[in-house]
């Protein structure tokens, strides 16, 4: 067996799975708070990369370095995804929180299709190449040949934002009150959680985390286009299902599962049918372990 | 609600502030990497300001509306009635719209040219098949948004069996419908007891593996190239021009629509429609009444792959060419907007619904590149302010001797 | 007196937590018993165990529909209890909203009934019969339990005690000879509980269904029952008739406290 296609395979799925994963956090927050899935999340960091790619061309052609650029484009993305995301509840999913759940999710798929036009009609359909906002490190040229400089920093990068967040989640205020308000709504309604606060703040920080998945993949693959919101979307959706939806750490371990069966998959079998394959697992994940692997089986509630 | 207070036009300028914000990079800068050109479109941003100042005066007023109506309701009082609604009630009404479109529908391709014809052939196969997801979705409460797996079904049986067998519309038309119903079997079957949001994920999953793998497999489908040369439909094996064959094809369609409403009405009002109705009222409940949910599911979902089957074939006999393009997921979103804009349940509805949908881009030609976008815009408003649709479903009454 | 349902050792657990404990229960032909018991007692779950929604831990649950043998519904689906004869209704009103009031019961009849798709496609004389049958049947449940003004309303639109007795007429659209009604007069006032208890005596004098009841409604449990269990952190405290029931310290322990005993 050849050990360093092997390694670079895995590490190959590590990064992979570490951007699902960042996306991935989105739609089990938001799942674990309204029970909806937010269709539209793909979209917000579709956007996000757009926002980063447009405002690091401005700044590029204004003669801003390096370090401006990465800062004030990956800080613009990051911004402009959170107000889409902020917005995009207020306007499609608050006025059905009341509505049967399928109705929730037709407005979702409404949003999604939506905002994926709004970009294509005022930007362009083509492939954008995308600049490499990461650059290559000197240091790490001897280990290059396994792992890329800007692999190493999407996975660093992804580490540290599962870090922050477990801390927000564990011991901020609005950390306790998402906790609180995924358990039981009304209850925490009754204790004075101020319930829409706890809900605009949940899509808030999973569009954070989705802008930031957005940049690395972006930079990683080189080009953008309105569509990259979906597939990534979905196979986030995956990841999520996988780990457990509603739990965060699942929705680490799901995308990090999902990037190693993938990276295995197109190495040793076919890189044609890898979305099929990834498709096909979600169907299983979803038939036989619906509560996913970090997941606890609910009863219904009669 | 008065619109015009002080505090309101405050709050709409905020709004309008935010989304000029919110739309600032999107819609203001244009970038071209390639040749390192910026475009600024300053204009965008006094009509995105423009438009939803007003726009969120009346999106506020609409709200505001609709959640005094919902007390009402809850009241006692019934919800109000559309306009529509109330049309499409009176015989005094309906009884002569009915003959007069029948009889349009009727001389249609006499007095419309060939191209207007095939647009309408389009629009009734999608009638078809949206009446047919209605049973999935609007009866039986059940989201798939992998439909147009089973159309496609339907076109690549007939294709492949024309192509390599050389074998007619008339006999792929039940083999076709046969397989989609198989397959509407095959992957009911294991998806069917998840919870609904997960269906969907999930017969989105299997259109998109069906649509994959009709792109992957050369040595099957052949690939995105697809297969053409189709043979059209026949008529007893009369040889007919081009022209002729479309206004088969036409008669063919309208025939087959009419069969699919008749099916579609009967069935809704029967015990097994009963049964979906309730399934999608409240599943629980419905099984603590002795209904088999399964089975119920089950027959739902194949019956709506028949249809899905049927028009695919017709689809492929129509157009004689057919390529994986055709069978993607929007397919399957469009055919959901038919059903959910036209009214989920109501089968005048989802016919309108497909009209409004398919003819109103095809002639208005400048605005059909924002068709994806305003049928987006038209989902979420649907759901937030008309979750029934164009036309609700009607409930059937019965009379009793006092 | 023959035992029409008997619940022998039940346990439900979910997680760590025990729901119901070594629970015993029996109800006998043409007898109304009550389970009462002071809130998250376990007497709902014991319901959903009873009509299949939850499965049981361990323990048994045995039918005997008249003239049939005696058997065990312990793992079957809730649609196959209810075609054996057991019908509920819920706490939480769960009627098909979007339905009419007849369309409702109509539903409850559907076990009973036979046509598939190709009947309803074609119409032969047998299903158009039946058609006729179940409209007819289900609207003579209608005017028994008193709601046949209401036949073509849609069910969300009638005032609450009417959709209460619309969930029991539902129930008895299946047929069933055990009726187990979850706090039927929940939310009801003087007038219209006064009227439930005659309606389910009539369900029961005139039908000859057994019933098996949850109520807090205490006046009306006192009035109606032949026997009264009474439940407490899943286990059963106390049984006996209304009489016995009253003078029971356990039982007053259970609902307010020791102080009281």
């Amino acid at each position: 067996m050849d050990w360093e296609y092997f390694l670079e395979l895995f590490l190959g799925g590590i990064t992979r799975g570490s951007i699902y994963a960042l996306i991935a956090l989105g739609y089990t927050m938001v799942y674990g708070i309204i029970e909806l899935i937010n269709f539209a999340h793909g979209e917000i960091y579709m956007i996000g990369a757009f926002t980063a790619l447009i405002i690091a061309t401005v700044l590029t052609m204004a003669g801003f370095n390096q370090v401006a650029i990465v800062v004030i484009a990956s800080g613009a993305a990051v911004l402009y995804s959170c107000a889409y995301g902020f917005t995009i509840e207020k306007l499609a999913y608050k006025p059905l929180r009341n509505a049967p759940r399928l109705s929730a999710l037709i407005s979702a798929i409404g949003m999604s299709l939506f905002l994926q036009n709004y970009v294509l009609l005022a930007q362009t359909s083509d492939f954008l190449p995308f600049p490499s906002l990461i650059p290559d490190f000197e240091f790490w040229e001897p280990y290059a040949h396994i792992i890329s400089s800007q692999e190493l920093v999407i996975i660093i990068t992804t580490a540290i934002v599962m870090i922050l967040l477990t801390f927000l989640i564990k011991f901020s205020k609005i950390g306790k009150a998402m906790r609180a308000t995924a358990q039981d709504m009304n209850m925490a309604m009754l204790l004075g959680v101020d319930v829409n606060l706890v809900i605009s703040a949940t899509f808030i920080i999973g569009s954070a985390t989705a802008a930031i998945g957005g940049v690395l993949i972006a930079s990683h693959m080189g080009q953008i286009n309105f569509y990259i919101g979906f597939i990534v979307g979905i196979k986030a959706f995956v990841a999520a299902v996988l780990g457990g939806i509603g739990s965060i750490p699942g929705a680490v371990l799901g995308g990090l599962v999902l990037g190693w069966t993938e990276s295995f998959f197109a190495g040793y079998v076919s890189s044609d049918y890898e979305d099929v394959f990834a498709f096909i697992f979600l169907v299983f994940i979803l038939v036989f372990r619906p509560s996913g692997i970090l997941g606890r089986s609910v009863s219904r509630k009669v | 609600m008065k619109l015009f207070t002080i505090s309101e036009i405050k709050k709409s300028f905020f709004i309008a502030l935010w989304f000029m914000f919110l739309t600032f990079p999107i819609m203001v800068i244009r970038v071209n990497t390639v040749e390192n050109e910026i475009k600024w479109r300053w204009e965008n941003m006094l009509f995105i300001g423009l438009g939803s100042f007003f726009l969120s005066i009346i999106w506020r007023y609409t709200i505001e509306k609709k959640e005094a109506g919902e007390k009402k309701s809850e009241t006692g009082k019934s919800a109000e009635i559309s306009f529509f609604q109330q049309v499409v009630e009176t015989p005094r009404f309906y009884v002569p719209a009915t003959i007069v479109t029948g009889i349009f529908a009727l001389v249609f391709p006499f007095i419309f040219s060939i191209y207007q014809t095939n647009i309408m052939i389009t629009t009734l196969i999608y009638v078809m098949i949206a009446l047919g997801l209605n049973i999935v979705v609007g009866l039986a409460g059940l989201l798939d948004l992998g439909y147009v797996a089973f159309y496609a079904v339907g076109a690549y049986s007939y294709a492949l069996l024309n192509h390599h067998y050389g074998i007619g519309f008339w006999t792929a038309l039940p083999i076709g419908a046969a397989t989609a119903f198989t397959f509407g079997i095959l992957l009911g079957f294991p998806v069917l007891r998840l919870r609904g949001d997960y269906l969907a994920i999930v017969t989105l999953g299997f259109g998109e593996i069906i649509r994959l793998v009709l792109e992957n497999w050369n040595e099957f489908s052949f690939g995105p190239s697809g297969i053409d040369k189709i043979s059209r439909p026949g008529l007893f094996g009369i040889e007919l021009s081009l022209h002729g064959n479309i206004i088969y094809t036409y008669y063919l369609m309208i025939g087959l629509t009419l069969f699919t409403i008749f099916v579609v009405n009967r069935l809704k009002d029967s015990r097994i429609g009963r049964a979906w109705i309730a399934l999608r009222e409240d599943e629980t409940a419905c099984q603590a009444m002795g209904i088999d949910n399964t089975k119920t599911k089950l027959t739902a979902f194949a019956l709506g792959a028949t249809w899905a089957g049927i028009g695919g074939v017709v689809f492929a006999a129509k157009t004689t060419f057919i390529n994986p393009a055709s069978f993607t997921i929007w397919e399957s979103i469009i055919i959901l907007c038919i059903v959910v804009l036209g009214g989920m349940g109501s089968i005048l509805g989802v016919i309108l619904g497909a009209f409004i949908l398919i003819l109103l881009p095809e002639y208005l030609r400048a605005f059909s590149e924002f068709r994806m976008l305003i049928f987006g815009a038209a989902l979420v408003i649907m759901m937030v302010f008309r979750p029934g649709g164009v036309i609700s479903e009607v409930r059937k009454t019965y009379k009793f001797k006092k | 007196m023959n035992k029409v349902l008997e619940v022998k050792n039940l346990r439900m657990n979910f997680g760590g937590l025990s729901a119901i404990d070594t629970f015993n229960l029996d109800v006998s032909d043409g007898e109304i018993v009550a389970v009462i018991g002071p809130n998250g007692a376990g007497k709902t779950t014991l319901f959903n165990c009873i009509t299949g929604l939850y499965t049981a831990s361990s323990g048994d649950i045995l039918i005997s529909p008249p003239d049939k043998k005696t058997k065990s519904i312990i793992g079957f689906k809730p649609n196959i209890i209810t075609e054996s004869g057991l019908a509920r209704t819920f706490q939480n009103i769960r009627l098909f909203s979007n339905m009419t009031v007849l369309e409702n019961v109509m539903i409850g009849r559907h076990c009973r009934l036979n046509s598939g798709i190709i009947g309803a496609i074609f119409r032969p004389k047998t299903t158009v019969n039946e058609e006729e049958q179940v409209v007819q049947d289900s609207y003579d449940i209608l005017e028994k339990i008193g709601l046949e003004k209401y036949v073509n309303e849609f069910a969300k639109n009638l005032p609450y005690g009417a959709q209460r007795r619309l969930e029991i007429a539902r129930a008895l659209a299946t047929d069933p000879f055990l009726l187990l009604l979850d706090e039927p007069a929940a939310g009801m006032n003087m007038q219209e509980t006064k009227e439930l208890d005659d309606l389910i005596l009539k369900i029961r004098d005139e039908e000859k269904i057994s019933i098996l009841l949850i109520e807090h409604d205490m006046s009306l449990v006192m009035s109606l029952s032949d026997r009264i269990i009474v439940m407490d952190y899943g286990k059963n405290i106390a049984q006996g008739n209304p009489a016995e029931i009253k003078r029971n310290t356990d039982v007053i322990k259970a609902y307010l406290g020791e102080t009281f005993a």
